[in-house]
């Protein structure tokens, strides 16, 4: 395992509007030296705006951004010696690849010799040598985003940024990526803040996941607990599916179609309440043919992912998604009746629809 | 081309070098050259006044749109708007010679080639906003925030990255205003009556044969070395042009 | 600590309206004075007398300048629809079906850029008269040499359209609807490059309206000739014309303008897609 290094980040409580929009409400967050934080969330929550913020590319209103113990907050871009690598479109045309990488050592007034040098090792870095003298316009997207973030190690920033940097490209390029860039950023060891609004993305490559709205942070965690210990409703909502079923809050606990399961949140106050449930706690028992019941309803489609399998079945008043390995789930086609039961883990309550 | 006696001769193109064809020819060149070069730095300057402003705003419908008119506009009544603000009788004139600031002592400079060069740069910045904007409009923003994320600043910005991708439409749009220059003939003709000191003229006289004698064929021969001229111009420019859409569209 | 600094952004932002502002400001005045200068001129009075509209409201009482106002805008309309009429199938169907020629049709149409008007004149010249002595000698048959000087612009602006649809995949999903090839052209296309086909229009317009050296040295009185003849007799009622051709001309291009934006808006929505505004190539 390589030795952990880089500097540590810290946002704290940054604001920043756009007239009467609030972008950023107070968000704080801390980046430990070598960690790959992910921010998550639907677009307009404020990632991008936090990221430029660190970036320099725009100034908050209140706040600070210490980088490595210093406060950078009113430090221009130019000077933040931070490594960006923007969603599309920002390798220079009429640079080839080689010429990309070495712009950030120009500006730092490296000499030609040691600038294509160093410039050729990063490229080879990330696997793109070969393409050292191609333009832009010669390079898949895929390829370009690789040069990119070339650009941005070369010029040994403290803190490394990426602005959704896998969404303009195809899908399966998309998940080849992604790995290299947490192989490259391991390797290399340096802070990172990763902005997506891809939750798959998030959860496979960060060490902790910052799921954000309406400027605000609603849970850093690691993916595992953000997955299934979700803070809020909406995070549960955002990140993976989730079933939502009407019950009823009473006993401490929340009633779901004949059901009692414990409830995450304290203190909840009895009455009507839907329940959020992931589709792994949803299994099927057996055929439905005989018995009757809340829990019992018929397959509307098996959507097949590999070894799970994703199981809709109708319950006549909700629909519900059941996930299951898929040898059981092959058992129980379309068209089937089956019963279902709730494995009693705890889950969350929203009280609106 | 074509003799009295029909056949072909280049006796025609052996006038060219008649000394005040020669003269006409550097005139013209000149006269070209200077509001080619004026025209599109100041059309530069107006066109990236233009491409940073809200580009959906009222601003930019209007300057464009004016540009559009006027880059048309010449001939008899430019020359008479010019002598109406800036010539002898002219407001702009008289208000500045009021206050002992003569321009016109030496000579009336407005009715030869200098007034004609201050004239033709009416129809010359707006046609250079026209042809110049789009390869300003192609530059993206991500350039310069990648610039400053590698700690280049404004200046590092316009030397090595957008100096360098809008060279070519810049220098493609000062060759078509030389063309369009070169090529002008209403206005130097509304402008200067004596002389014909822009090629342009030379033709119009060859044929009409007011000044000097009816030539048709010798009409012909200017007139192919206007096409030679303006022809390798536009070659030069659309060759250019190819440049810049491949790296700003 | 943050909100001590006024923040570089901003900064930078105060910075460039200042020079917008200072470069607006300059051209508004360098182009602005000479057309209040022959407003101005067009508005004197005789000796003494106060300001007048008299110069503008005689412009009807001239019959030679208003048959040249009128020969003028037949010419325009007439040169336009043959513009659009003979470029706008051809274009497409070039795009559509022989995309090897579409250099060729390129080259043809921006060839006039390089023959300077006066030039087009010398050979045009014995043409005209021989036009003039065997078949007509209207100043309708301009229109002809128009045609040819209008090519280069308004073959850029409808490209610039054409570029900006997909017009391949629309022709394809009309033609599997069961359209015939004039409904693709005029229901599916045309409505959908409805701004460069204005531009086009526009272009031409103002282009046949100011045309002043073929008109002069084939010795045909259009509206430019006539406004310089006429400068020479009654100069203000000349200028009044020029500043009304002038309002006009610019009146008509803010309006396509307006049009464009409607329909870029409803195209945005649809495909995301942003272009430069139109009106932005000559």
């Amino acid at each position: 395992m390589t030795e952990r290094s880089g500097v540590e980040v810290r946002l704290e409580n940054l604001q920043r509007r756009y007239g009467a929009v609030v972008a950023l409400d107070g968000l704080s967050l801390t980046i430990a030296p070598g960690e790959l934080v992910a921010l998550l969330g639907p677009s307009g929550c404020g990632k991008t705006t936090a990221l430029r913020l660190l970036a320099g590319l725009e100034d908050a209103d209140g706040g600070r951004v210490v980088v490595g113990g210093n406060d950078v907050t009113g430090l221009p871009a130019n000077r933040r010696n931070v490594g960006m690598v923007f969603q599309a479109y920002s390798l220079f045309p009429h640079m080839v690849a080689w010429e990309n990488v070495a712009f950030g050592l120009q500006m730092r007034k490296v000499g030609a010799a040691e600038r294509k040098k160093r410039a050729l090792e990063t490229l080879e870095l990330v696997g793109l040598d070969r393409y050292a003298n191609r333009y832009a316009s010669q390079m898949s997207g895929g390829q370009q985003q690789r040069v990119a973030l070339a650009r941005a190690l070369a010029i040994r920033p403290q803190v490394l940024l990426l602005d959704e940097p896998l969404s303009a490209l195809d899908a399966k390029v998309r998940g080849r990526l992604r790995d290299e860039i947490r192989r490259i950023q391991l390797e290399v060891g340096i802070t990172t803040l990763f902005v997506t609004h891809d939750q798959e993305e998030a959860l496979a490559i960060a060490d902790r996941v910052g799921v954000m709205q309406s400027g605000k942070l609603e849970q850093l965690d690691s993916p595992v607990a953000v997955y299934s210990r979700p803070a809020t409703p909406f995070v549960a909502d955002f990140v993976g599916l989730t079933n939502r079923i009407p019950g009823e809050v009473k006993f401490g606990g929340v009633e779901v179609r004949g059901t009692q399961l414990p409830l995450v949140q304290k203190d909840v106050p009895a009455g009507a309440a839907i329940a959020l449930v992931r589709p792994e706690a949803v299994t099927i028992t057996g055929d439905g043919d005989a018995s009757s019941g809340p829990l019992v309803g018929t397959v509307i489609a098996v959507a097949f992912l590999g070894a799970t399998s994703r199981v809709t079945v109708d319950l006549g008043d909700i629909t519900v998604l059941a996930q299951l390995p898929t040898s059981d789930a092959a058992e129980h086609p379309a068209g089937t009746k089956v019963k279902l039961a709730l494995r009693p883990d705890p889950v969350l309550v929203d009280r609106h629809e | 081309m074509v003799d009295a006696n029909g056949s072909l001769t280049l006796v025609n193109f052996g006038h060219l070098s008649r000394e005040y064809i020669v003269k006409t020819t550097i005139n013209t060149f000149s006269i070209s050259a200077v509001t080619a070069i004026i025209g599109a730095v100041f059309g530069a300057l107006l066109a990236y006044a233009i491409s940073v402003g809200n580009p959906k705003g009222l601003l930019r419908r209007i300057t464009l749109s004016a540009s559009g008119v006027l880059a048309q506009f010449g001939g008899v009544t430019l020359a008479f708007a010019f002598i109406a603000t800036i010539g002898p009788a002219g407001f702009v004139y008289l208000w500045f010679a009021q206050h002992h600031a003569d321009f016109y002592a030496n000579s009336i400079w407005l009715f030869e080639l200098p007034g004609l060069a201050l004239v033709y740069l009416y129809f010359q910045v707006p046609l250079m906003v026209l042809v110049f904007l789009p390869a300003l409009d192609g530059i993206k923003p991500q350039w310069r925030e990648a610039t400053e994320s590698l700690g280049g600043g404004t200046w590092h910005y316009w030397r090595y990255v957008a100096g360098p991708l809008l060279a070519p439409a810049f220098l493609g749009a000062t060759l078509l205003l030389f063309a369009n220059s070169f090529s002008a003939y209403a206005t130097a003709n509304a402008l200067i009556n004596q002389g014909q000191p822009v090629l342009a003229q030379q033709i119009g006289g060859a044929l009409s044969g007011e000044v000097g004698t009816f030539e048709p064929g010798f009409a012909k021969a200017i007139a192919v070395e206007m096409v030679v001229i303006v022809t390798l111009v536009t070659v030069a420019y659309s060759l250019l042009q190819r440049r810049t859409t491949r790296w700003l569209q | 600590m943050a909100a001590v600094t006024r923040g570089i952004q901003q900064t930078r932002r105060i910075k460039l309206e200042a020079f917008r502002a200072v470069v607006f400001v300059a051209a508004g005045i360098f182009f602005l004075v000479p057309i209040g200068a022959m407003f101005e001129f067009s508005t004197r009075g005789a000796g003494d007398q106060p300001r007048t509209l008299a110069a503008w409201q005689s412009i009807g009482t001239y019959p030679d300048l208003v048959a040249a106002i009128i020969a003028s805008l037949e010419l325009a309309a007439i040169t336009t629809v043959a513009m659009l009429v003979l470029l706008v199938p051809t274009m497409v169907w070039v795009r559509l079906k022989l995309p090897r020629l579409r250099r060729i049709v390129e080259f043809i149409c921006l060839l006039p850029l390089t023959i300077p008007a006066i030039v087009l004149v010398v050979g045009l010249f014995p043409l005209y008269n021989w036009m003039g002595n065997n078949f007509s000698d209207s100043i309708l048959t301009l229109a002809f040499a128009y045609l040819v000087l209008v090519l280069p612009y308004s073959y850029r602006a409808l490209d610039v359209g054409l570029a900006a649809i997909d017009v391949k995949t629309l022709s394809e999903a009309a033609r599997s609807l069961g359209a015939s090839w004039l409904t693709v052209m005029w229901r599916v296309i045309v409505p959908n490059i409805s701004g460069a086909i204005l531009n086009a229009a526009f272009l031409s317009v103002a282009l046949v309206l100011g045309e002043y050296t073929l008109a002069n040295n084939l010795l045909y009185n259009n509206l430019q000739v006539e406004i310089a003849m006429l400068g020479r007799a009654n100069a203000g009622v000349s200028i009044a014309v020029a500043v009304a051709s002038l309002l006009f001309a610019f009146a008509v291009l803010i309006a396509i303008s307006f049009v464009g934006r409607s329909r870029r808006v409803r195209k945005e929505a649809i495909t995301g897609l942003t272009g430069p505004l139109q009106g932005a190539s000559s």
